[in-house]
């Protein structure tokens, strides 16, 4: 059934009259050197094909040998979880066909992950919400497909695949919320707090950068809706390519508003993938599941069984870094802010963003305000999330950093901060090319004071007989001299040093 | 002149090391043999002359430097089309890998290379290794030397061919359910699988990874012991290698050679006896059980009551293991490709290539697997059968209480003719009954030969089981029996083989 966004109700319509309910499903690839089964490298952005060898390809006679690193990594993980950790699991096949996997089987873990039944606590609008964790488990990425020779990029229209398998055999952790059942209106916000804190969990441990915009984190979201009140869960769809904080939250919202017409219509909710276009804000029917596709999960023959020890796991579980929560409550102190302050910054997913520039250097207050005025409203008008945007957390560093030696005055910060978001570079280039450094040289703005003496005789005899409120004219005239890169406080204190000071 | 081909691989590798004939002449030797006799029993897909020449002629300037030779040294060795070769193609005896050449060795043909064995090219099989005859190579069936209208066994007969037609001292096979153990039966020559995860699987193109072992075949004993320790230990590249010393095979191999077996205890299996069995093979195994018993080893009857489920077992682990690893050759990255006019889709090139490249029995077995592990059936066949796995598995385990080494006929019959069982897959599949146990249980077993079926007069096979990393038992009992029946028939039992008709 096709539903067009004008008759879609609003989120507040759609959960007047049913309640939502999410299962979120997080794949996150993992920061190990090498891959999970061979010695290739697993470094971003290397030319297509260049990282792989006869076992991430899947030649025939190749065989798999684990990654002990992805094994702890997903242990860690696991502990920070509060999940149990099997004591004896084994790898799975997950059979289906798709040119972009080599072998035609995905190896996974199927019904003995190596982590299962946690929770992770999540805080929104001051209010903690236990979202439980079902399991998470280890597999292997898939090689990409890039289609050719059609308009969209996509397979509808293409002539012709390219396949690179850099990507294949990079170890992935997913991780399976259970169900998550919170205040109706507040769920897709919650969902996308969930990802924000799985994610800040993930680079606290180290295990991943967790960026987004590059998959290295990817979040596909289960959407059910049932009548408010009622019990059984509805029929759910399942939203892949959510590759952005904003997104989870935007489409979880759209698939509840979209759910809601189909039901309030009379309509039946299909059981299908939907996939979410960041353009047009919409999800888009994929692959029906009504007929359940059939992986023939079996144990991996080429694999032993994984049991680590408990004194394997307890050596891990020493180096497990303070918990969000913890280091949340440990940061607020530290910056000095108040709880609202603290809350602002979490809503923005900007706690590790402030953290990592202040320890490039920058005073917490400056970093907080960068972080959520000039650079959110940017990052709002562009539809992308704060790290997507385009200035990392040395570049604003580094203009606190300018201003802090009164090279750069508030203005002309800002100036620097959009030239940066532009593209034209590092905060220094930025300064040199746009000429913006502002005019410290007293000697410099000395000239343009007596300038502006000179030129406005009247005002300045109005100062010296002790209408101080007057030398506003004259500061401003010397702003405009030096065209607003001058330090307005130093002018006025060098001008009136000139009408009334001992040397006047 | 002796005939350098009718000489032991010891015998060979002496020779070369002499200094009394080179290995470049032993190797024409063989190579002359393939050309005379090799039209007419289609041992080899593929004789790669130049390069066994290299590889003769470095032994030989080894020798001539005075570097020390290893014990085999410049004896010519028959590859089965399984296994990897970078210089070589490789075709499982498939048309689907038509035209692939491996970028890579597998572990086992770099270890024949290091060790200055020369290969002379790659041998006949059934369809990735999945028959008893070799009538389920895409190439065309192999003859038996003994009588070319018979099979020479299966999946190995190309190697076990290529030995009694003296085109090769030594090969390599692999046994998945007998596909060393019943060639070597009916050919009258030695084969031995190894205890499971003794000799690396990296590069052995899988059939079903959970019972593919390589292991060596010869037309000795001590021949075979030289080539197993040749190719077996630890191999980093195979996780379910095990990490242990090699049992000491040669010295047992030299050991039993002088006849004395006072104090080992045999178990002869009572399930294998009985209908179905032919008269002829049922006599030579008593026969050689009553050498055995003169020797000096203690015999007992022994039950294993789940032998008898291990054949329906082994055809539902076989097939689910072998559906998921064929899953790849689909056409997209090597091999052949049916279909791609620039029409088609990915998938229909897939199924098309899949259709074409694939042979009966390949199909039917992909076509089990398939079933077997569907949703809804897992438990009833895989998980069914990989009970009775462990019930074989406990058989041996008790019966290895009471005796050191289990014995049964290798196969119920000996060769049969070309074309009998071609259309009546439940009667090929007969051929294992007696092998397949041990590949279940991952222990260590061997087919030597013990004599000549009255009926037809052609070999039988003696199987010796040992347990888990006892390969060792395995030679001692060989090595024994062999020492008794050349005394016995005054030479060893092939040559009692017709001489093949020789083209010049
Ligand atoms: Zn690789």
């Amino acid at each position: 059934m096709t539903v067009t966004t004008q008759r879609l109700p609003t989120l507040a319509e759609a959960v007047a009259r049913y309640d939502p309910v999410l299962g979120l499903e997080v794949h996150v690839e993992l920061g190990t050197v090498t891959k999970m089964f061979c010695g290739c490298s697993t470094t971003f952005g290397a030319e297509p094909n260049s990282q792989v060898c006869p076992v991430c390809l899947g030649l025939p006679g190749s065989l798999p040998v684990l990654n002990r690193v992805a094994v702890e990594s997903a242990i860690r993980l696991g502990l920070a979880l509060n999940c149990t950790i099997a004591s004896w699991c084994r790898f799975a096949r997950k059979n289906y066909f798709y040119p972009d996997m080599p072998k035609n089987f995905q190896i996974s873990q199927y019904d003995e992950p190596i982590a299962y039944n946690g929770w992770l606590d999540v805080v929104y609008e001051g209010v903690t919400y236990r979202i439980g964790v079902t399991r998470a488990h280890l597999e292997e990425d898939t090689g990409k497909s890039v289609h050719v020779g059609g308009a969209t990029g996509r397979i509808h229209g293409a002539s012709h695949a390219l396949l690179d398998y850099n990507r294949s055999g990079i170890p992935l952790i997913e991780i399976v919320s259970k169900p998550i059942l919170v205040p109706p209106a507040i769920a897709p916000a919650v969902g996308r707090a969930y990802v924000t804190e799985l994610r800040m969990l993930i680079r606290a441990l180290g295990i991943s950068p967790a960026r987004m915009e590059l998959g290295q984190l990817r979040c596909d979201a289960n959407v059910s809706l049932k009548p408010s009140g009622a019990t059984e869960f509805g029929t759910r769809t399942e939203t892949k390519n959510v590759n952005s904080l904003r997104s989870v939250e935007r489409a979880i919202s759209y698939e509840i508003r979209r759910q809601a017409a189909v039901l309030s219509e009379g309509g039946r909710v299909v059981q299908e993938t939907r996939h979410w276009h960041e353009d047009t804000g919409e999800t888009t029917a994929g692959r029906s599941k009504e007929q359940a596709e059939d992986y023939r999960y079996f144990p991996e023959p080429d694999l032993v069984p994984l049991a680590p020890s408990p004194e394997w796991v307890e050596s891990l579980r020493a180096t497990l870094p303070e918990s969000p929560v913890a280091r949340r409550a440990r940061l607020q102190r530290e910056w000095r802010l108040s709880d609202l302050e603290m809350r602002d910054v979490l809503n923005a997913g900007a706690v590790d963003l402030v953290a990592a520039t202040v320890d490039a250097g920058s005073d917490p207050a400056g970093a907080k305000k960068w972080w959520l005025g000039q650079i959110a409203r940017a990052a709002n008008e562009r539809g992308v999330d704060l790290e997507q945007v385009g200035i990392s957390p040395s570049d604003v560093a580094q203009v606190q950093a300018l201003v802090a030696a009164g090279t750069l005055n508030d203005r002309l910060a800002r100036q620097v901060i959009d030239g940066v978001l532009a593209g034209e570079g590092t905060p220094d280039e930025v300064v040199a090319a746009r000429g913006l450094a502002a005019v410290s040289d007293d000697a410099a703005l000395l000239t343009a004071v007596d300038e502006a003496i000179a030129a406005m005789p009247d005002v300045a005899a109005k100062v010296r007989a002790g209408k101080l409120a007057a030398v506003g004219a004259l500061v401003g005239a010397v702003m405009k001299a030096t065209r607003g890169q001058a330090d307005a406080a130093r002018v006025r204190e060098l001008t009136l040093q000139r009408l009334t000071g001992p040397a006047a | 002149m002796t005939d350098l081909t009718r000489l032991t691989a010891a015998e060979l590798a002496a020779t070369v090391a002499s200094g009394e004939s080179s290995a470049v002449e032993v190797t024409q030797a063989h190579l002359d043999r393939i050309a005379a006799v090799d039209t007419a029993v289609h041992a080899f897909l593929h004789v790669e002359a130049d390069g066994a020449l290299a590889a003769a002629k470095a032994v030989d300037e080894r020798r001539a430097r005075g570097e020390p030779l290893s014990p085999l040294a410049g004896v010519p060795l028959a590859l089965k089309d399984v296994f990897t070769t970078a210089d070589m193609p490789t075709t499982c005896g498939s048309k689907i890998l038509d035209g692939w050449r491996p970028p890579y060795d597998a572990t086992v043909t770099r270890l024949l290379r290091e060790a200055g064995i020369v290969i002379l090219g790659k041998t006949n099989l059934d369809e990735f290794a999945m028959g008893s005859s070799t009538e389920n190579s895409a190439f065309g069936p192999t003859h038996n030397p003994w009588d070319l209208g018979r099979i020479p066994g299966g999946s190995g007969g190309g190697s076990s061919a290529a030995l009694a037609s003296y085109q090769a001292a030594l090969a390599i096979g692999t046994d998945t359910g007998g596909s060393i153990r019943q060639p070597a039966a009916v050919t009258g020559t030695v084969g031995v699988k190894p205890t499971y995860g003794g000799v690396s699987r990296y590069g052995l193109v899988a059939c079903a990874s959970s019972l593919d072992q390589g292991g060596p075949c010869a037309r000795t004993v001590l021949d075979a012991a030289l080539l197993h320790e040749v190719i077996a230990g630890h191999d980093p590249m195979d996780a379910t290698s095990i990490d242990r010393p090699v049992p000491a095979v040669v010295a047992a191999a030299r050991r039993g050679a002088g006849g004395d077996l006072a104090g080992l205890r045999i178990g002869i299996v009572r399930e294998f006896a009985g209908e179905g069995y032919q008269a002829g093979v049922l006599a030579r195994f008593r026969g050689a059980v009553e050498l055995l018993d003169e020797l000096g080893a203690e015999v007992a009857e022994v039950s294993c009551p789940s032998f008898t489920y291990g054949l329906p077992a082994y055809y539902l682990i076989l097939p689910s293991e072998v559906s998921s690893n064929l899953a790849r050759f689909d056409g997209m990255r090597y091999g052949l490709r049916v279909g791609d006019e620039g029409a088609r889709s990915a998938e229909e090139v897939m199924s098309l290539t899949r259709g074409k490249g694939f042979g009966a029995e390949a199909k039917r077995r992909i076509m089990l697997g398939t079933y077997a592990l569907s949703s809804g059936y897992y438990e009833a066949y895989y998980g069914q059968a990989q009970k009775v796995r462990t019930l074989i598995s406990r058989d041996f385990e008790r019966a290895f209480q009471t005796v050191d080494v289990l014995v049964s006929p290798t196969t119920p019959t000996t060769a049969f003719p070309i074309g009998e069982r071609a259309d009546d897959p439940l009667a090929m599949y007969m051929a294992d009954l007696c092998t397949i146990p041990s590949n279940l249980a991952g222990n260590a077993a061997a087919s030597f030969p013990c004599g000549l079926a009255d009926e037809d007069g052609l070999p039988v096979g003696l199987q010796v089981m040992a347990p888990v990393l006892a390969d060792d038992r395995l030679y001692l009992v060989g090595a024994a029996l062999e020492h008794a029946v050349v005394e016995r028939w005054g030479g060893p039992l092939l040559s009692r083989a017709p001489e093949l008709e020789v083209v010049a």
